[in-house]
């Protein structure tokens, strides 16, 4: 709390590092997601605005600013109001303790790079994406609309039961390397080997309970435009359901920046060891990279695989991938135990 | 610094906690749970306990006031709080609890005298000593504690079940999941 002012000058400009980083992903990832829908169902998708359609998301974004902004008579305004900031609070937050990069040694001081060097790392992360959940719950209540509320209780339900099992993955990453940072990880990945190869069955768990905290298809039950209309965003327009939209591709792009950092050795390179500033920005290149191909994965799950059952939902989370990331978690332990990672 | 971000967190937490009991709408109420817990995480960090903090978050903040909000949007309290708030019974059960947690305190600060209030040494708080604290010379509460837990989730699971004859679980009548949406809230509010 009492450091000096060159150390929270670092942290502001490591922060602002990763919030330009996560604040362009969504326009982005609008881009990316049509015109890859569009190839996957073999049309054009947008490509009037600009070269390639590139420019949709700008002329998007402006629509979003001068549409509307429509509050229902009969909704809680407080809630409904607070709804779309909560859900962007979480977003902005987390990418906080993800390292990008080695040490930084400027005017004789170690910089590590990562915004909050903190012990408890991972926890921190798991900590505040688990109150996401109360923007889509909130949006579901304030809305007073029943397909709305439908959404927030189907949210509120399925994001429990698949944060169990991703934090079980999570915890069996930390048992090897004995420690909460995300550096620490990393480190251990340079020095032995990528995660996903001994905990291949860790990260399968991994990857789909992070398909269904996002709420993407194939688990995109709270907003299920076939059956709920939008689910909780139902009655949301203008710039407040702009800011779900930005909430949810940051929410994706945090947690594939926790995934690559716990089993695909987060900013490092197998065989490259670069410091100074050179290791940075190919650090953080590296990093943005990875991510990348976490969020071409997303796009392409999404537009390949139909929507689940909501009973199929809980079964796949409580009666599959929670005895799964339980069986990982013991199998870890005996191979750290058997001295094996 | 330190101090602000304690008199901030601290004002918020005893402030919140206020609107806990004293707010007509239990949407309401739990939020300012969320509020509450959020703000004694800030606490257990100053206090120099991080991995405190965020299992507050992560389990209390994140999930369980989640299964609160779950539970109260299914019932649709919204018609019977503004009755619930004025049932004179709530006194009678919660002034008793309130003394005997009084009491509890009182005993403990009693029995354990001046001497023994002393502030949290550093390895006490860290993982590693809490893990080795909880399952070693506290291992047998710990262990009563998991047991509580499973007679409180069996417990539920035969209060929700269905009946064998197909009818609807007793606890949640379905006209009451049915109609939660369609009622208009507004009578509820002040």
């Amino acid at each position: 709390m009492n450091s000096g002012s060159p150390e929270i000058i670092a942290t502001l400009v490591k922060y602002a590092v990763m919030f330009g980083v996560f604040i362009n992903v969504a326009p982005i990832m609008n881009w990316v997601e049509r015109r890859a829908c569009a190839y996957i169902q073999d049309r054009p998708g947008p490509n009037r605005v600009g070269p390639l359609g590139l420019f949709q998301p700008l002329a998007d974004a402006a629509k979003f600013m001068f549409k509307e902004d429509v509050t229902p008579a009969a909704a809680d305004k407080l809630l409904y109001l607070m709804a779309p900031v909560l859900a962007l609070l979480p977003a902005f937050t987390t990418f906080v303790i993800v390292p990008f990069g080695p040490d930084l040694t400027v005017g004789g001081r170690t910089i590590p790079l990562v915004v909050a060097p903190v012990d408890t790392g991972v926890l921190l992360f798991l900590a505040l994406s688990s109150l996401a959940v109360y923007s889509l719950v909130l949006a579901g209540y304030a809305s007073n609309n029943k397909f709305s509320l439908l959404g927030g209780i189907r949210a509120s339900a399925q994001l429990i039961s698949y944060e169990l099992a991703l934090t079980l993955s999570v915890l069996a990453v930390l048992l090897p390397v004995n420690s909460f940072r995300l550096s620490d990880i990393v480190a251990w990945q340079q020095a032995h080997v990528w995660n996903v190869i001994p905990q291949i069955l860790g990260f399968f768990v991994f990857l789909v309970a992070s398909f269904a905290e996002t709420n993407r298809l194939p688990f995109d039950l709270p907003e299920a435009e076939s059956e709920l209309i939008a689910g909780f965003h139902t009655e949301y327009s203008a710039m407040r359901f702009a800011a779900f939209f930005q909430a949810e591709y940051t929410n994706m792009a945090a947690l594939a920046a926790l995934g690559v950092t716990l089993f695909f050795g987060g900013w490092s390179l197998p065989g490259v060891h670069l410091t100074g500033w050179l290791g940075a920005i190919v650090g953080l290149v590296t990093l943005v990279a990875k991510i990348g191909v976490c969020m071409a994965v997303f796009v392409w799950v999404r537009w390949t695989f139909p929507r689940f059952r909501y009973d199929q939902l809980m079964r796949l989370g409580w009666k599959v991938l929670l005895p799964l990331s339980i069986l990982n978690l013991i199998l870890v332990a005996a191979m750290t135990l058997a001295g094996w990672l | 610094m330190e101090t602000l971000i304690f008199l901030i967190f601290a004002a918020l937490a005893v402030a919140s906690s206020l609107v806990v009991v004293a707010h007509r709408s239990p949407v309401y109420a739990t939020m300012s749970l969320v509020v509450t817990l959020f703000s004694v995480a800030v606490l257990f960090v100053l206090l120099g306990a991080p991995f405190l903090g965020a299992l507050q978050i992560l389990i209390y903040a994140g999930a369980i006031v989640v299964l609160f909000l779950f539970v109260i949007m299914l019932l649709n309290l919204q018609k019977a709080s503004a009755a619930a708030g004025r049932r004179g019974g709530q006194l009678w059960v919660a002034l008793p609890g309130a003394l005997l947690f009084v009491g509890m305190v009182g005993l403990v600060f009693w029995r354990a005298g001046a001497p023994a209030l002393q502030p949290l040494t550093a390895d006490l708080v860290s993982l590693k000593g809490l893990a080795t604290a909880l399952f070693s010379d506290y291992l047998l509460p710990f262990e009563i504690v998991g047991l509580l837990l499973l007679v409180a989730v069996i417990g539920a699971t035969v209060a929700a079940r269905r009946a064998p004859d197909g009818e609807a679980s007793r606890l949640l009548p379905r006209e009451d999941f049915v109609g939660a949406g369609d009622e208009p809230r507004k009578e509820a509010r002040s």
